[in-house]
């Protein structure tokens, strides 16, 4: 059970309010529709977390690309072509043995479209922006992940343009694997901090 | 004390409503409503920041009850309400009307992932006339206004003592750009608060919370 605000009364009145609102910045020349449709479409089919799962099997896989990372994540993403709206200062954020990063952003939503895509509706819930810096361990109940007792939990509250991206603990049993293979382990929630990357079909 | 769009840290919220494999919508209304936002006309000098407030200024029990996109929705209403291009009898004299049908347009999404994958920074060239930025390992303490604009320093983060972590160079200043004062760029700093200094007794062990602020936000610590 999920909250995406009131009723179903209230959506239609919303859904109504949209369609009228479209068509009066339409008739207005403020907005081609056409345009509206092209760039969801881009979101929905070109921009996602597939394009960040590669930037992280990269930094698994080849230390010199780690280090390109660390010194200036925004130019070794670009490596890949992924910048634009929402990405254009990227910092990567390293999980370890004994450290754990999440990112969240309190005061709106900010989140790194261009490598993560259009954020999920629980990172813009009030409950994930309101408890995550204060109980970010209880936070990660609630995505059934559990941390070792004694790990640093380092919260990341993006107040500026700067967007992070973690860089989740490589999964073991994966020595030698193609970076390909790897990102197939990098989920989203991973990049967010809110999970942890997939464990190896068959790993214990 | 402040907006309730400045939600970190507040009390008495539930469980996270995560799914399995979420959607990107939850239903169309939501996708025109990213979309409008992303490609309708903006007003001469519009900013993100100017787009942040105008979310940040509705009225606190509609913002807690609305979901993100009723959020953005507002917000575009707002913006467009205020440049005095449309009113609100103009949008329900169109409730009901059959709204404008776009084909599909291959070429049209390939310009679109261009042009939202042009990069577009918010670092600005040039130091003259900033004070001397702090250097990472400075301890600084924020400031305790509670402004009636826009602001990026949230409430649970005011008057504490942190640990600056990283400099990201000089940056346009939210708190000036949103509320039309024009970019005034400035040092941009990460800051690094342990849990209890924020949250006291309570905060959880081994945790701290790392927040992007500028410099006319803080002062040296001792």
């Amino acid at each position: 059970m999920h909250d995406h605000g009131p009723g179903h009364s209230h959506l239609s009145e919303t859904e109504a309010r949209v369609r009228a609102l479209e068509t009066l910045l339409a008739e207005k020349g403020l907005l081609d529709p056409a345009a509206v449709d092209a760039v969801v479409e881009a979101y929905e089919t070109r921009i996602g977390p597939r394009n960040g799962a590669q930037v992280v099997a990269k930094a698994w896989a080849d230390p010199d690309y780690l280090a390109r990372l660390r010194e200036d994540a925004t130019s070794a993403i670009l490596e890949f072509g992924f910048t634009g709206r929402q990405g254009e200062h990227m910092v990567a954020v390293e999980n370890a043995p004994g450290r754990h990063n999440l990112v969240v952003c309190t005061l709106c939503s900010c989140y790194p479209w261009p490598v993560l895509g259009l954020p999920p509706a629980w990172y813009k819930s009030n409950e994930y922006r309101a408890r995550a810096v204060r109980e970010p361990r209880k936070v990660l109940d609630d995505f059934g992940v559990t941390l070792a007792e004694g790990t640093e939990i380092r919260v990341w509250d993006s107040t500026a343009e700067i967007r992070y991206l973690v860089i989740p603990e490589r999964p073991a049993g994966t020595e030698g694997w193609s970076e390909e293979a790897l990102a197939d382990l990098v989920t989203r929630d991973s990049m967010i901090g809110a999970g942890l990357a997939k464990a190896p079909e068959g790993a214990a | 004390m402040t907006r309730v769009h400045d939600l970190g840290g507040v009390q008495g919220f539930g469980r996270v409503p995560w799914e399995p494999d979420e959607p990107n919508f939850h239903g169309d209304w939501e996708r025109r409503v990213l979309g409008m936002n992303l490609v309708a006309k903006a007003p001469e000098g519009w900013n993100i920041d100017k787009g942040r407030h105008a979310r940040e200024r509705l009225h606190p029990v509609t913002y807690l009850a609305s979901s993100y996109f009723e959020r953005w929705l507002e917000g575009l209403v707002l913006r467009s309400v205020e440049a005095g291009w449309i009113d609100e009898a103009e949008i329900a004299a169109r409730i009901g009307a059959p709204s404008p049908e776009a084909p599909p347009d291959p070429a049209r999404v390939d310009a679109m992932v261009e042009r939202f994958s042009t990069r577009v920074p918010y670092d600005r060239p040039g130091t003259e006339g900033l004070p001397t930025p702090f250097a990472v390992g400075d301890r600084v303490r924020t400031g305790t206004a509670d402004p009636t604009g826009h602001t990026r320093l949230p409430a649970y983060a005011r008057g504490r003592t942190g640990e600056v972590v990283m400099r990201h160079g000089v940056h346009v200043f939210p708190d000036v750009s949103g509320n039309g004062g024009g970019e005034a760029p400035t040092h941009l700093y990460a800051v690094r608060f342990d849990a209890a200094e924020l949250f006291g007794d309570e905060a959880e062990p081994g945790a701290s919370v790392t927040l992007d602020l500028w410099h006319p936000h803080l002062e040296p610590a001792s």
